[in-house]
């Protein structure tokens, strides 16, 4: 019964994956791209799959990792997710630098150019914050509120960003990917959430 | 019977509706006399490449790019004007120079350029257009195709003498 439910899980973590990708693959528009767009637009949805799998990571729901693997398994994400946005955003701007330009300047006339931009700042930020959590001494709690919320603006940004622009995502499979994530991230929040509370006492 | 409420908020509203619109009409008497200029759109310039050469098509073409130029205050249309269109399209990408291409409007001031299919970049299936010839203020488009299934897709300029 355990193994059937670890199967399961992992099946369908792999499937809101590779499905998506799969689909992207199959885009009619890739015929008309050149392959430095084609690479930045995947660089974005292989982002977009590694915040999925952050939360599920941290809070040990993926069967067969112990909390402690998990946690480890996160920060080499958490470091390839940086590697694929700034590959994402280079990719972008080899292909077209005015339209990169006026998105990191938050001029675009794009609507989900900001929230994509927002989403990358948060990237960077949570990187920042997690490599300099020691030499900054930062409380437990601290670091938790500030690495959930930085988390918070890179889901909804990221999420926002995907169903906004009409690329080589294929629909449905785009519309389950960013559901996922953000179901993912709400019950990592619960839990961690509850976690928070009996700190409180201590104040 | 009906009672005619005069209170304090009524006479406010109605006090401030008339100084508002008889404020307004006199600080901008310069837009009363007619149509307006166009501005030029958000990131309507991107990927411009100044001097485009007028051609009868772009490319192998299937895919249509209208409008009409029109002169600001009188809207009088204006013949012989030269716009510059370019877009991502199933033939290259807008930095391409076979991408870009001019055409001129008629004695109606109506352009129409044919080109190959525009296929959705950075996000969103659309097309830009330029005026740059220096007689008008100059003028970036960049209309968005309300479906990328779309085979046409329309702008219009009016155009602010220099």
């Amino acid at each position: 019964m355990r193994l059937a439910r670890a199967v399961m899980i992992w099946a369908t973590l792999a499937l809101a994956v590779v499905v998506p990708i799969l689909a992207a693959a199959a885009s009619p528009l890739l015929a008309w791209r050149e392959p430095v767009y084609i690479a930045a637009g995947f660089a974005g949805i292989v982002a977009l799959a590694f915040v999925l799998i952050q939360p599920l990571l941290i809070v040990g729901h993926l069967p067969g990792l112990s909390a402690f693997r998990g946690r480890r398994i996160h920060r080499w994400v958490g470091s390839a997710l940086v590697l694929v946005v700034v590959l994402h955003v280079a990719g972008l701007w080899i292909t077209s630098p005015p339209d990169v330009v006026d998105a990191l300047l938050f001029v675009s006339p794009t609507p989900f150019s900001a929230w994509g931009v927002t989403a990358m700042w948060a990237v960077l930020a949570v990187a920042l914050l997690a490599a300099f959590r020691r030499r900054l001494r930062l409380r437990p709690r601290t670091w938790r509120i500030g690495h959930l919320s930085l988390a918070l603006a890179i889901v909804v940004g990221s999420v926002v960003h995907a169903m906004l622009i009409e690329g080589t995502m294929e629909f449905v499979s785009k519309t389950v990917l960013c559901a996922l994530v953000i179901a993912a991230f709400m019950k990592a929040i619960v839990e961690l959430g509850a976690k928070l509370k009996p700190l409180r006492r201590y104040r | 019977m009906t009672a005619v409420l005069l209170d304090r908020r009524v006479l406010l509203c109605a006090g401030g509706a008339v100084l508002v619109s008889g404020v307004s009409s006199l600080l901008s008497p310069a837009y009363a006399r007619g149509v307006e200029p166009t501005r030029t759109m958000r990131g309507g310039a991107n990927n411009y490449l100044p001097g485009a050469p007028i051609v009868d098509r772009i490319g192998g073409g299937g895919f249509w790019m209208t409008g009409t130029v029109r002169r600001a205050g009188d809207g009088a249309p204006l013949a012989g004007q030269r716009i510059q269109i370019w877009a991502h399209t199933t033939e290259g990408h807008e930095r391409d120079p076979h991408s870009h291409g001019a055409t001129l409007t008629d004695a109606n001031g109506v352009f129409r350029l044919e080109m190959p299919q525009i296929v959705p970049a950075f996000g969103q299936p659309h097309g830009h257009l330029a005026y740059d010839s220096g007689e008008y203020e100059t003028v970036f488009l960049r209309p968005v195709m309300r479906s990328s299934k779309d085979t046409s897709l329309e702008a219009h300029f009016v155009l602010q003498p220099v």
